[in-house]
């Protein structure tokens, strides 16, 4: 009903030249003309003249600008794909541009955590709702926009970009935003979801980075695909918990940003979630993996964040709480197997 | 021992528009026939929209007529229209067959018949604002008023025809009075206040009065239309009718368009967005998206339809707490909430209370303290920003938003009802969050609140139910206990105070012994078995657990209970 008439010269933006935000913008390219925000001036420069970015080829259709205000004032529909932890200073210097008629769906796997001065992660006991935000509570926290949605799904970039079929899910209160994102995103291998979950879908894909640590973790010791089977299915359990806890649907976890992203992320060794679970399983503490890579993982931060939420909200969540004993105490992946294995609860599914 | 209370600086305020005739509301029954024609042209593309084949329509045309049936025989009012049987009977006879026929035949049949059902609900939900009646009322209730609080407070002969005290001394109203009243120039208000009491209606048509506004439209339950004289004031202050019994799709839709169209047309509106009166003692968590969805609609339509280079007309949302020491309905309202939430777990006593009984609050409450404040909150517009005196909508660094982008796709004005659904839910949830921020607590909320926590805390193993069951007479908190408890949860609301997420009476402050007695002495302070006492030793003790559960209710959703 809405939106038939969208012309389709007007450029869409993408918020983030990194990975991800290179492959959407690519995607898009394939529909729209798209205008892509790099921070760095050089990065910018060498997108539009070479035509590549961190290894991707860019369309012709995509052009590089590192003016925020740009982005704001020629494109309607705008995609921010920035890692969490600038995910809001992105936002608020993205806001004062923003209108009410901008729609953005953001494809940022993370929380938001904001504490009082003088307090960390590493002091406060518990964290609640009023701290920790998903990025759609983000943009509608700092700027005009409501019409806001986000991108989750199995999605590795380098399958992606290489023609691979894939799935999405967008999610989004508006069915507009659904509608849009579908027509913008979806091609010949690429089949896009709608979902009205936001919370939800945002929720599964960020606390799937937790099990993707485990899932390294098991792959680290040997074992096979029995416990590969076993950590999916009570993962999958544990993520529902701790997303109802936190405002999110059952649903949103069985579809493709749940269910689909989970069982992917389990069996890529290529993610950093999985490698640090791996390195641990092998008798690396946290320190010695954060001294040898350059890129904090989301899943550690994800963690501990997570953890002190369990804690208030007082949800059962062994798998999480066992991990968090493994990378900040001192307990060893064996002894933290031996006890999930022991673990006296054995209920399979107690939720639907 | 009196409590010492602010002076109270309510002043008299001039009226914003002088005249009567030029009032919306006046406008709107002046021009009545004509209004209620486009709202059933209205109602009636709207429902041929929702129901585009004959079929359809036809199966919702024979529904309504059920229902609308089976409704006279179940249940039928004093204030329906005698010729009601005969007009469904007829429309019914005239459906019959139709279905057989083929859809070319039919469909202006259908319509017609739509038509003529449409045009009823419209008649009969349409307001009858006279200007005269108006005037009458507002005199008899202002003179009468007065006479009791004089009568009663003043205690020398002749004090009756004193005009020492006014309503204004017993009603005390706080908050952005000046912003409402610019607003109400500026653009259209949408004044949306919590529900507790049926005295709410006429103690908020005072307010509106007493801040110089012209009268709002409201839409009051057709059960009070029952009762004569509740008629004839509702129709001088230009209410118009809402039947709870019907549901059928034609009367929504009818009724939907009417308050939309009203708006629309500039009338300020009433809406009790919590349905009905808050059964549970609580401040409304869960708001009625039907009529709040009509004021995104009007302002989307506003935006479409003025022509280019007028201004739009803004409807701005106004949230309103009404603060009570006492509700006098209070007993029947925590039975009914307690008898659906417990089902069979809960067995209600009967103790109803008659007309004496309201005559002996009417003079109690001219008599004694226990006054009422309503809070005003801060203008919002149809999304939930808020307003600046002007009417401007503001985001929270404080910028100005243009309120038509809200409804822009492609650089125009789209119509999509999901998406203006969305908004409206967005709206009612910013409604709830104003509301806790704007109540004003009082002494006696938070005696409540503590006294039953504690009893709680103290049976910690007794669900609700079980606590409830417990005799009254063996309950008793010693005082000390009680004391400290009630300087511990004050100090948090201070706390709460301080970060802007609530308020509270200046009668709060002080010692805090003072404080307890003024909540004691007025917390539900004119029920026949009353909530909270202090005993001859000077503990506390309680004669009615129910109702010191629902004034307890008052402060739920704070997370004071953690301080008890």
């Amino acid at each position: 009903m809405t939106s038939k008439s969208l012309s389709d010269d007007k450029p869409v933006g993408v918020i983030g030249a990194g990975n991800f935000g290179s492959v959407v913008a690519n995607l898009l390219a394939q529909h729209r003309p798209v205008l892509l925000y790099a921070r760095d001036p050089q990065a910018v420069e060498h997108i539009n003249t070479h035509r590549e970015n961190r290894g991707h080829t860019m369309l012709a259709n995509v052009r590089a600008t590192s003016d925020l205000a740009e982005i704001a004032n020629t494109c309607d529909v705008i995609f921010p794909i920035v890692p969490s932890q600038h995910f809001r200073s992105v936002i608020r210097q993205l806001s004062p541009h923003l209108h009410p008629y901008h729609i953005l769906i953001h494809g940022t796997k993370g929380f938001d955590l904001t504490l009082p001065d003088g307090q960390s992660i590493e002091n406060t006991a518990k964290l609640n709702r009023s701290q920790v935000k998903t990025m759609s509570e983000v943009i509608m926290e700092e700027s005009v926009a409501v019409r806001v949605g986000c991108l989750a799904g199995p999605n590795l970039s380098k399958e992606l970009a290489a023609g691979h079929p894939a799935a999405t899910v967008i999610a989004s209160h508006f069915n507009e935003v659904i509608s849009l994102g579908k027509r913008m995103l979806r091609n010949d291998h690429f089949q896009v979801y709608g979902n009205n979950d936001t919370v939800g879908v945002e929720l599964a894909g960020v606390l799937k980075n937790i099990i993707a640590i485990a899932a390294g973790a098991l792959s680290g010791l040997g074992y096979g695909e029995n416990a590969k089977g076993l950590l999916i299915s009570r993962g999958m359990v544990e993520m529902i918990y701790l997303g109802r806890a936190l405002g999110g649907n059952t649903k949103a976890f069985l579809g493709v940003a749940g269910v689909g992203d989970l069982v992917t992320t389990c069996n890529s060794s290529l993610s950093r979630n999985f490698s640090i679970g791996s390195r641990l399983a092998k008798g690396e503490t946290l320190q010695e993996i954060l001294a040898t890579t350059d890129e904090v993982a989301e899943g550690i931060n994800t963690i501990r964040i997570v953890k002190k939420c369990a804690d208030y909200y007082k949800v059962r969540a062994p798998i999480t709480n066992t991990l968090y004993q493994v990378l900040f105490e001192d307990l060893t992946v064996h002894q933290a197997l031996r006890y999930l294995m022991r673990y006296p609860l054995n209920v399979d599914i107690d939720f639907i | 021992m009196e409590v010492v209370e602010k002076k109270n600086k309510n002043k008299k305020y001039k009226p914003i528009l002088e005249d009567i005739p030029d009032w919306p509301v006046y406008q709107l029954s002046k021009n009545r026939k004509e209004f209620i024609e486009s709202v059933a042209q209205k109602s009636i593309a709207q429902i041929k929209e929702l129901r585009p084949t004959t079929k359809q329509l036809l199966d919702e045309l024979q529904t309504t007529v059920y229902r609308e049936q089976q409704r006279m025989k179940r249940n039928r009012w004093r204030v329906d229209p005698v010729d009601e049987p005969r007009f469904w009977a007829s429309v019914k006879d005239e459906l019959v067959g139709l279905d057989a026929k083929p859809p070319e035949e039919a469909q202006p049949k259908a319509e017609e018949l739509l038509r003529r059902i449409v045009m009823r609900y419209a008649e009969e939900i349409a307001g009858n604002f006279k200007a005269s009646s108006y005037k009458v009322t507002r005199e008899v209730v202002k003179f009468w008023f007065a006479r009791l609080l004089n009568g009663a407070r003043v205690k020398k002969f002749g004090a009756f025809f004193r005009n020492r005290y006014t309503l204004r001394d017993k009603i005390h109203i706080v908050g952005k009075v000046k912003h409402l009243r610019n607003l109400a120039s500026k653009g259209t208000v949408i004044m949306v206040p919590t529900h507790f009491s049926n005295l709410d209606s006429i103690l908020i048509g005072w307010v509106i009065h007493s801040l110089g506004l012209p009268a709002f439209i409201y839409g009051a339950g057709l059960n009070l239309f029952n009762i004569k004289i509740f008629a004839y004031f509702m129709n001088s202050l230009g209410a118009y009718k809402v039947d709870r019994r019907k549901k059928n799709l034609p009367y929504l839709e009818t009724l939907k368009l009417y308050s939309t169209l009203a708006i629309q047309k500039g009338a300020h509106s009433l809406f009790f967005p919590g349905g009905t009166r808050s059964r549970s003692g609580m401040l409304e968590k869960q708001l009625k998206l039907g009529l709040l969805s009509s004021t995104v609609e009007a302002q989307r339509s506003l935006y479409m339809e003025t022509p280019p280079g007028e201004d739009v007309r803004k409807i701005f949302i106004v949230p309103v707490t009404l603060n009570y020491h006492f509700v006098l309905e209070a007993p029947d309202l925590i039975d009914d909430y307690l008898s659906v939430k417990g089902q069979e777990r809960y067995l209600p006593e009967q103790d109803k209370y008659g007309s004496w009984q309201l005559l002996q609050f009417l003079f109690k409450f001219f008599t004694k303290g226990s006054n009422i404040s309503v809070s005003i909150g801060r203008g919002l517009d149809i999304i939930g920003n808020y307003v600046d005196d002007n009417g401007n909508s503001l985001d929270a660094q404080g910028r100005v938003i243009d309120t038509r982008d809200y409804f822009v796709s492609d650089n125009q004005i789209t119509i999509d009802k999901q998406r203006e659904d969305e908004y409206t839910r967005m709206l009612s949830q910013k409604i709830v969050s104003e509301y806790h921020r704007i109540n004003r607590v009082f002494a006696s909320h938070l005696v409540a609140f503590v006294a039953f926590e504690m009893w709680q805390k103290m049976h910690a193993k007794l669900d609700l139910f079980g606590l409830l069951r417990l005799p009254e007479e063996d309950q008793v908190i010693r005082y000390e206990e009680f004391r400290e408890a009630c300087k511990r949860v004050r100090k948090q609301i201070y706390a709460l105070k301080a970060e802007g997420k609530v308020y509270h009476a200046t009668h709060l402050k002080g010692n805090i012994d003072l404080v307890i007695r003024h909540g004691l002495d007025n917390v539900g302070i004119f029920h026949l078995k009353r909530p909270l006492l202090l005993n001859k030793e000077g503990n506390v003790i309680t004669k009615d657990f129910n109702t010191l559960y629902y004034y307890h209710n008052r402060l739920v959703g704070y997370d004071l209970e953690k301080f008890i």
